[in-house]
This record gives structure tokens, C-alpha cells and sequence, in this order.
């Protein structure tokens, strides 16, 4: 999954950093400053909810977009990631267009 | 026995309202949006419309009053949505306020209004034809975030991006909920504001939906089918007193006012200019009895005061006459509107600075040149949609009216993004036309300052655009005269910018004292050049008569002050004197005084008002020691003194041998 989306974006002309989970993650927002975080919920050692709470902790991240990657009938789990600060979501499974499309809305 | 109504002094009021009210029936026009047009706007022309008939009904301008009535009539359709706007109907109604304007001027100056081309626009506006309102297909939605809105990477801005994709998209913001700025609770990182959004779209309200689902939570949504816009806006008027102009930048606050007679102005502007000029011979006798310190101290004091104070009430009564410049700039937009049409070019119109207020008098004699400059940008600046297209330009032109006040002095700008003057074909029209010889090497600034030269006329004469005869001299030369300065700067294929500076007012300046003899002048401060020591070397005489100077890199007709004014000048020597280099519009010229004084404003009193015109004198003014001070009219000097500078109209265009 994280392939795929890195890939779409690459090849749309932006850059990309990716992390494993949500630990390496918050370590490289802490160190550098992106336009847009795109999060999957399910990850090992920090769940994208707690890695959206530590970042909207971090100042220059407080507006940043989050969106969250779920499936499209979690609509719990949109909700979950709306009260941890998400941005709004990307939901699964997704073509490369409307991925796309959702990026450029938060851009 | 009837009471003998004098009415004529209401005509005054009523002309003077009736242009007023035209004035807004245009801007107003000129805002309508064809398609959906904002109540509001309809509103305000058709109040306009009516007052002016009514009074005129009142004062027995009977073809006025009924020509009216059918333009009444048709906005009160438009009004009750009957009619649809049309950019055919707007046409119609713009030619009817030229209209109407025409036969208020034909009212005021007592003649008979040609029937034949009143009846004209009567009959278009009679046979337009009637376009139902279209129902606005779309949705009106009110969009009250929560206050953290943001905080979750959420913008507004880009949800209204999103919109703007669906179709045309109103918005109109909701600032009830903010709260001052100096207030505890304000935090920036809040979202106060809301927004009224009228999406013309057919577009389904999933759609829309779709769009906010990221903010469902954080905002108060209300998706409506639209048709109950004015019912809205409304509501929001009760619920709040602030206007909601924000998106047409304010029509600024009404503010109570009265009409006086300008005549009643003038004589107080004219009783405080003798005041300044009692004060400061008072100022001065005190000044002389400097060295009895005991007596003069506590009067010392006194008398800075007064002067304080004459200052602050000859500003103040200088206010009076000022107006905003809002009065010449509102003409603008149609001007440049009617010119595309028939230009056929695309060109839109920005101006700031609307509120800066200038004297009265300057700005009635700066609409005419201000208006060239405007045609002269559209007609020769700004280029086609095609050729604008082919040179990578967007299509449409922006032509940039600014104007904003500078120590005292008002600077108004205009700036185009089209064609810019095309130094080739300047120099070619202007050897055809003798104004320089085929050899002379010029810089870009000089190449540009050609088109100032009389005799110089731009290259095509377009239609009845800008080949009106009017010259780009004419407009320097006026610009001159009211003591003012024009500069250009051009670049080919970027465009042109204009700069204009004016005295704020013609009642004061700036002057440099200068003696001639026993005699003082003073010379505007804005005219002057540069002040030198003459050197010998650097004087000739052509054809044995006149007398030249070399000045920098070009010959300066050189002009004794005491022949010109008759007063006989205390030199031996003339390199004993000081040359005063000044720009009279046209050309510079020196000027030959034997000492140069002091700088100072004064109060300009006109000649004319109270002995008679004197042609190369501005005029007199008063100085502190009670001296009679001339001003110098230096382009009336130079118009007066022609015998002298005939030989060198082109003057400052001379070649270095």
C-alpha cells in the first residue's frame, strides 16, 4: 500500500518520504517540515491516531493536512481520525486518479 | 398676492443631485451581473432612477421626468424579477443614462434637447425585448465553521476552491461571530468567520456534500436550492448592522454633509490666507524686537501659538475644497468598458486610492487629461486578445489606476501591461515630423520624452478613440499649468506607467524666494531643476539674440528675470548671478536671478481677482516683513517670452556639437 501511494505521487511530481510506522514517522516531522501527511491506521509501534495527536502537538504542524487511509465502511474509524486531529481521509482501495485528486484538494 | 419662488437656486440642487444620482445608476450598472443580478445593486439604480424623475416632474422638466418613467418602469421589472439582465439590457440602460445626462446638461444650460436623438434611446429601451428571469439554477449554502475549524488542517479557502470548480461561486462572509481584536477571547489560530455561498451550478447536492464531508463535524451547514437569496440576505441584515460590502470593497460610510455655495468657501479660504499672511507679519515684528527679551518673551510664546493654530485653520479651510478623487476616477470604468467594446480588445480596470482628496479646482482640470491617458492605454497599449495571446499575456489587459497623497503633493499612477511605446517607431515619426534630425543618438528616456513634444502625434490615428487632436503635449501641458509634473516610464512588450504629481491644492506651494534687483520673486519649488553658478564658458548667443546656456549635455535658452519683468537688476557681471534651471513642461529653460533666498510656502493671491492677469505671474503673495512678493507663472513666462525661445521649441533635444 505504502508502495503504491509513493509511487502515484512520485510519479505526479511531488516528493515523497516514507516512513515504517508511526514512530519513524514523528521523527522525521520532527526534523523537517512537509505540505501534507498521509497516515494509515493500522501500523506497528504508533497507530496513525496517536501519531496524528503527537503531530498536532508539534507547532509547525498545527494546519498541516493529515489524511488518513481507511476502508470505506469504517466510518468509525474516519471519525476516530477527525478527533485526533485528521485532515479528512483516502479511502481504500483507491485508483491512482482519485488519489491524486484527493491530494490536490488539500494543496 | 403669490410668494415669487426664486427657483432657480433649487435647480441648482436639483442638477447637482440628478448627476449625483446618474453617477450611481452607472457605477451601479456597471456592477449588475448579468445572469443573476444582486437585489441590492437593482435596488439602488431604480431609487436613483425614481428620485430623479420625481424631481424632476417637481421642477417642470416634463421630457426628463416621462423619459424617466420608462426607465423606471423597466427596473422595477428587473426589480420584481418580471425581467431577466441582459448584457443587452444593461447596453440600453447605460445609453439611457447618457441619455439623460444629455438632456440635464440641455436643461441646465437653458437648450432645447434634440428630440430626435432623445427618442432614439427611448425607443430601445421601449423594444427590449423581455428575457425571463432565469431561474438560478443552484444552491445557497451557509457555512459556519467551528472555531478549531483550521486547527485540522482545514481551509476554507479550499473547500470554496473545490466549489469554484462546480460553477460560479458568490461568496459573502459572515463576520458577526468575530470579536474585536484587542478583545481576551480573540485567538488567531480561530476560524470567527462564516460565509454565504451562492454556487450557480447544476451540480447535486451530493456533490456539495462531498466536498464538506471532511468538515461535517467542525461547521454548521445548511445546503439550500437557491431563489431566496435576497430572503437571506435580509436575515442576515437583521441579525446583524454590518453592511455586507466586503466583497466589493465598501461603499464607504455615509456621512452627514451639507451643500454650500463654493463662492462662501473661497471667501474663507481667502480670509485665512490673509490671516496667515497677518500672522507672519506679526511674527516677524516680533522677531525684529528680539533683543528687548523681557517684553517680547511671553509675546514670543503668544505669537507661536497663533501660528500654530493659522496653520491648522488654513489647512482645515484647504479641506474644505477638497474632494476625493473617487468623483473623476468613478468615469473610469465605463470609459475603459465602452472603449473595448469598440476597440474590441479585453481589458479590466483596477483603482485604488479612490478616497485621496485633492482641491477642487485640480481635480476638475485633471478628468480631462486623466481620461486621455485612460484611451490612450486601451487604444494604444493594450493590445488585441490576439496578440496578447501570441506574446503569452493573458488576454484580457489590466490597466492600473492608483493615487495616494506624498508630503504635498498628490501622486497619481497609471499603469498598463500592453505593448509598452515602441522606441523605433517614436524616433521614425518624430525625424518625419522634424523634431529631431536623422542623426542624434538618444537614450530610452529621451526617445520616450518625444511624445510629449507638441507636434508630436502618436503613430495611428484610431478611430474616434484617441485621435481626438488632443496630444499627449496638451495633457503635459495642462498638467504643467496647474503646477503639476507627468513622467513616463516604458518598457516595449511590458507595458507603460505614468506618473502624475499635483499640488494638493492651487491656494498654497512651496516657493524659492529669489531677488532680482530690488525686487523678490518666487519661483515654484516643483519647477525648479537644479540652481548653479553660471561660467562663462558654458554661454553663447545664437544668431547673436538669444542667449544659451550648455547645461549638462543640452542648451538651455537662458531668460533675464529683469528684462522679462521690466526690473533693473543690480549685476556688473552676469557670472556674478545664479541660474535657476526650470521645467516649463515643454522645455527647460534658465532663469537669471541675482541672488537666490530662502524657501518658503506661500498664499498665493490671484492678480486676477484683485488687480487683473498679468501674463508670465501667477500671481502675489504676502511675505512676513509685508513685501509684495510675484510669483512666477513659469510656463506663462515662457509662452509670454516666445520671441526668445521660438528658436528652440525642440530645444532640449539639441545635439552636442
Amino acid at each position: 500500500m505504502r508502495e503504491m501511494v509513493s509511487f502515484t505521487l512520485k510519479g505526479a511530481g511531488y516528493e515523497v518520504f516514507n516512513a515504517t510506522d508511526g514512530v519513524e514517522a514523528l521523527a522525521f516531522a520532527r526534523a523537517n517540515d512537509v505540505d501534507l501527511v498521509i497516515t494509515d491506521i493500522n501500523m506497528p509501534n504508533m497507530d496513525g491516531f496517536t501519531l496524528i495527536k503527537e503531530l498536532r502537538k508539534l507547532p509547525s504542524y498545527k494546519f498541516t493536512p493529515i489524511l488518513t487511509l481507511t476502508t470505506e465502511d469504517s466510518s468509525e474509524k474516519k471519525n476516530m481520525g477527525k478527533v485526533a486531529g485528521a485532515t479528512g481521509w483516502i479511502v481504500k482501495p483507491f485508483d491512482p486518479d482519485s488519489l491524486l485528486q484527493t491530494v490536490r484538494r488539500v494543496l | 398676492m403669490a410668494v415669487n419662488l426664486d427657483l432657480s437656486q433649487f435647480h441648482e440642487i436639483f442638477f447637482e443631485e440628478s448627476r449625483e444620482g446618474l453617477e450611481a445608476m452607472e457605477s451601479g450598472l456597471l456592477n449588475l451581473d448579468v445572469g443573476v443580478p444582486d437585489p441590492e445593486v437593482v435596488n439602488t439604480v431604480f431609487r436613483a432612477a425614481h428620485s430623479i424623475k420625481g424631481a424632476a416632474g417637481t421642477f417642470g422638466f416634463t421630457n426628463i421626468s416621462q423619459f424617466t418613467h420608462v426607465l423606471e418602469s423597466i427596473l422595477d421589472d428587473v426589480r420584481s424579477r418580471k425581467r431577466g439582465v441582459t448584457q443587452e439590457l444593461v447596453d440600453v440602460l447605460l445609453q439611457s443614462v447618457d441619455g439623460l445626462r444629455y438632456m440635464l446638461d440641455c436643461a441646465k444650460s437653458g437648450a432645447q434637447a434634440d428630440e430626435d436623438r432623445v427618442a432614439a434611446i427611448l425607443e430601445k429601451l421601449q423594444n427590449l425585448p423581455v428575457e425571463q428571469q432565469p431561474r438560478p439554477a443552484g444552491w445557497l449554502i451557509r457555512f459556519s465553521p467551528k472555531p478549531h475549524l483550521l486547527q485540522a488542517g482545514n481551509d476554507p479557502y479550499r473547500l470554496f476552491r473545490e466549489l469554484k470548480a462546480l460553477g460560479n461561486l458568490l461568496i459573502t462572509p459572515d463576520l458577526s461571530r468575530l470579536p474585536g481584536i484587542d478583545e481576551k477571547e480573540f485567538d488567531p489560530e480561530n476560524c470567527y468567520l462564516g460565509w454565504d455561498l451562492l454556487l450557480q451550478s447544476d451540480a447535486g447536492i451530493e456533490q456539495i456534500r462531498e466536498i464538506f464531508a471532511w468538515v461535517e463535524g467542525d461547521c454548521d451547514l445548511d445546503i439550500n436550492l437557491s431563489g431566496e437569496r435576497r430572503q437571506m440576505v435580509e436575515r442576515r441584515r437583521r441579525r446583524d448592522d454590518e453592511p455586507a460590502e466586503l466583497e466589493t470593497g465598501g461603499k464607504g460610510q455615509e456621512q452627514a454633509s451639507i451643500r454650500v455655495n463654493i463662492d462662501k468657501i473661497d471667501t474663507l479660504i481667502n480670509l485665512v490666507g490673509e490671516l496667515v499672511i497677518s500672522q507672519s507679519i506679526l511674527s516677524h515684528a516680533v522677531t525684529e524686537h528680539d533683543h528687548d527679551h523681557d517684553r517680547t518673551g511671553r509675546l514670543k510664546e503668544i505669537v507661536e501659538l497663533l501660528e500654530k493654530n493659522t496653520w491648522g485653520l488654513q489647512e482645515q479651510a484647504m479641506r474644505i475644497r477638497m474632494q476625493s478623487i473617487d468623483i473623476t476616477f468613478q468615469r473610469l470604468p465605463r470609459l475603459v468598458r465602452d472603449l473595448c467594446r469598440s476597440l474590441d480588445k479585453q481589458a479590466e480596470l483596477e483603482i485604488s486610492g479612490g478616497s485621496t482628496e485633492v482641491d477642487k479646482t485640480v481635480l476638475e482640470k485633471i478628468t480631462d487629461p486623466l481620461v486621455h491617458l485612460i484611451r490612450n492605454a486601451v487604444d494604444h497599449g493594450i493590445e488585441t486578445p490576439g496578440e496578447r495571446k501570441a506574446a503569452g499575456k493573458p488576454e484580457s489587459g489590466l490597466i492600473e489606476v492608483s493615487a495616494f497623497q506624498e508630503g504635498g503633493k498628490i501622486i497619481i499612477k497609471i499603469k498598463d501591461d500592453g505593448a509598452g511605446l515602441d522606441p523605433g517607431k517614436i524616433l521614425v515619426k518624430a525625424r518625419e515630423n522634424g523634431l529631431i534630425s536623422d542623426t542624434e543618438e538618444l537614450s530610452m528616456g529621451q526617445i520616450h520624452d518625444l511624445i510629449f513634444l507638441p507636434g508630436f502625434s502618436t503613430a495611428t490615428k484610431v478611430s474616434d478613440v484617441s485621435g481626438r487632436g488632443v496630444g499627449m503635449d496638451v495633457v503635459k501641458r495642462n498638467i504643467n499649468d496647474l503646477g503639476g509634473s507627468i513622467e513616463l516610464v516604458s518598457e516595449q512588450g511590458k507595458g507603460s506607467a505614468f506618473t502624475i504629481k499635483l499640488p494638493l491644492t492651487l491656494a498654497i506651494m512651496d516657493g524659492q524666494l529669489i531677488r532680482v534687483g530690488k525686487e523678490i520673486l518666487i519661483v515654484p519649488v516643483l519647477a525648479i531643476v537644479e540652481s548653479t553658478q553660471i561660467r562663462k564658458q558654458l554661454l553663447s548667443a545664437v544668431a547673436g539674440k538669444t542667449e544659451v546656456y550648455r547645461f549638462r549635455d543640452e542648451y538651455i535658452p537662458l531668460l533675464r528675470l529683469d528684462k522679462a519683468y521690466g526690473i533693473s537688476s543690480e549685476l556688473k557681471d552676469i557670472t556674478d548671478g545664479l541660474l535657476i534651471v526650470v521645467d516649463t513642461g515643454q522645455q527647460r529653460v534658465g532663469l537669471l536671478a541675482d541672488e537666490i533666498l530662502s524657501q518658503q510656502q506661500v498664499v498665493i493671491k490671484s492678480l486676477e481677482a484683485n488687480f487683473q492677469q498679468v501674463p508670465g505671474l501667477a500671481g502675489a503673495t504676502v511675505l512676513g516683513d509685508g513685501t509684495v512678493a510675484m510669483i512666477i507663472d513659469v510656463p506663462g513666462l515662457m509662452r509670454h517670452c516666445k520671441g526668445i525661445t521660438a528658436a528652440h521649441t525642440a530645444g532640449n533635444a539639441a545635439p552636442l556639437p
